[in-house]
């Protein structure tokens, strides 16, 4: 009998041991650690802010030196700071309906990018399910995938102004379009590595075809969905700016356009600035996402 | 109560491009029900094609499977799978793995409440409770197993099917597993097939041990009764005439009359 009292014996000891961790584990980390841990992260903080700061520090002080004589192409940061001083200390000014805050712009660009990159992420998504399952759908489908993703998104803008007749939804399209394709080409690469033995599972348990996908599929190929989704956001982020430009409009590729149209140099170089900054927050904010969805799929 | 399961004339062979090979060949067995047997044989010798034609992950070429009379031929909850390398599913916790088996074979037959006093139930039968919120990247390999033999039972089978479920554990753990398996088989009396390529376990846990002859076109080559009574002790065991008896009948089997040949 000695070891079916083993196993019986087993659920007792490791329960009552988990109940001892917790009880210790919180008076460990409330103790001495937080002062330890705050010095911790500031001198992480440290460690990674203040290099870029200080590399900043010099290429502005290069910058100011080398276009501060009379006549130079592009303005020094000084006069930057003096001409663009409203945009950039306050992005969310409203002083008449073309005279508006780089945030408003940003934001307007980010609307489209949404829904432009929402559709290109579920249509992506489902063609990559398509392709990524079906042999002959991507025989027939891949070869025109592979020519179609190379077409540059300003390429698309006349054919869709065309066809839409109106700017706000060529704009949108021109970034389904560019995104759309590392999506699907992710989403099918992440669907065709799907171990045999999760398909044997779906099979045994007889799940239809839709429980396979949102059970099986989606999050099983999750951490491939999010590289295709990382790429793509930052390919519409890439498109909206130069799309806007050429539509005209509120957004923040338009403001461009208009900013060198009355020679303000100083709006431009500001406005680079933004638009750099979100197109990192937005890679890093997909990142993030991704990071917390596909937590446990790689196990 | 005789031919729960019948395996009739079944023959298997797979086709790549111009070749054919055929893998297994005129299989015939009736597994009663309540009956543990199982299938050993030299790798490659076929037995986990054998033991996918009757989950029916594989079909049969020629022949059929017959499970209380009626031809299976796909798939079903009804075969309960527990696979060789667990397959639990890496984003879902422990419970969410069984509760994804109970909520698709039970949705309309039992209420959530039951539902989750079901998963809950067969957590505990397998001394997995108090991991049910984690996921399967955060416990051992011999808890993975539990778990894929949780899921399993949880489906209520007809019959369980084991594709050497312990052939990646060590053997301490592989020791306990078995005892659990002894336990529930006692417990629920399971129909179940176990494939195996270890002697002690086949002869521990059997009712019947299915010998298989060497591939290609590999066939049942004999069939033995063990006979010994349950419930079964291990430590008690080593010394039973009996079952010394059944553990050489085996090995005879496997390394004189049908010895592994590197080349086939």
């Amino acid at each position: 009998m000695a070891l079916p009292l083993l196993t019986s014996a087993r659920p007792a000891t490791p329960a009552s041991t988990g109940a001892k961790a917790r009880v210790l584990a919180l008076p460990k980390r409330s103790g001495p650690s937080l002062a330890a841990r705050l010095g911790a992260s500031a001198r992480n903080v440290a460690l990674n802010v203040a290099p870029p700061l200080v590399v900043v520090a010099i290429i502005l002080l290069i910058w100011q030196m080398a276009f501060q004589r009379q006549g130079a192409a592009l303005p020094p940061p000084s006069t930057i700071w003096k001409e663009a001083k409203d945009l950039i200390l306050d992005p969310f000014f409203v002083n008449g309906s073309q005279d508006i805050g780089l945030g408003w712009r940003v934001l307007t660009s980010l609307q489209r990018v949404a829904v432009g990159f929402g559709i290109a992420a579920v249509v992506g998504v489902l063609l990559g399910a398509l392709v990524g399952q079906s042999v002959w759908a991507m025989r027939g489908l891949d070869p025109i995938f592979q020519v179609l993703r190379t077409v540059p998104p300003l390429a698309w803008l006349p054919i869709s102004l065309a066809a839409f007749r109106d700017s706000n939804p060529s704009a949108i399209f021109v970034i389904f379009i560019t995104s759309v394709w590392p999506v699907v080409i992710n989403t099918a690469v992440g669907i065709r590595n799907i171990p045999q033995d999760y398909h044997n599972v779906a099979e045994v348990l007889r799940l239809n075809p839709i429980e396979f996908f949102f059970k099986i599929m989606v999050p099983a190929a999750a951490p491939y969905i999010f590289t295709g989704l990382r790429v793509g956001i930052g390919l519409s982020w890439l498109a909206i700016v130069a799309a806007e430009m050429l539509t005209g409009g509120v957004g923040i590729g338009f403001f461009i356009w208009d900013a060198w149209n009355s020679s303000r140099l100083p709006d431009i170089i500001v406005a680079l600035l933004y638009i750099g900054l979100v197109g990192f927050a937005l890679d890093r904010l997909v990142a993030a996402a991704g990071v917390l969805v596909t937590r446990g799929a790689r196990a | 109560m005789s031919a729960y399961l019948k395996l009739d004339h079944i023959a298997k062979s797979f086709t790549r491009g111009s070749t054919t090979t055929e893998v297994l060949r005129d299989i015939n067995l009736v597994i009663d029900k309540g009956e543990f047997v199982s299938i050993i044989g030299h790798s490659g010798c076929g037995k986990s094609t054998l033991l996918n034609l009757i989950s029916g992950l594989t079909r049969v070429t020629t022949g059929a499977v017959l499970l209380e009379n009626h031809e299976v031929n796909a798939p079903g909850p009804e075969r309960a799978v527990v696979f060789q390398n667990h397959s639990l599913l890496p984003w879902l916790t422990v419970y969410d793995n069984v509760k994804l088996a109970v909520d698709k074979v039970f949705s309309g037959k039992k209420s959530r409440a039951e539902r989750a006093e079901w998963i809950a139930h067969n957590l505990d039968l397998v001394q997995m409770g108090h991991a049910r919120d984690k996921r399967p990247g955060e416990i051992s390999g011999g808890m993975k197993q539990r778990v894929g033999i949780a899921r399993a039972l949880a489906m209520e089978p007809k019959i369980l099917l084991l594709d050497e479920p312990f052939g990646a554990l060590d053997a301490l753990t592989r020791a306990h597993l078995q005892d659990s398996v002894m336990e529930i088989h006692a417990r629920l009396a399971n129909t179940m097939i176990m494939i195996t390529h270890d002697v002690d376990e086949a002869v521990l846990l059997s009712d019947r041990i299915v010998m298989m002859t060497n591939g290609p076109s590999a066939t049942i080559g004999e069939v033995l009764g063990v006979g010994l009574p349950r419930p079964r002790k291990r430590l008690e065991l080593v010394s039973n005439p009996r079952y010394v008896a059944a553990r050489e009948a085996v090995l005879r089997f496997l390394y004189e009359r049908h010895r592994y040949v590197e080349a086939a």
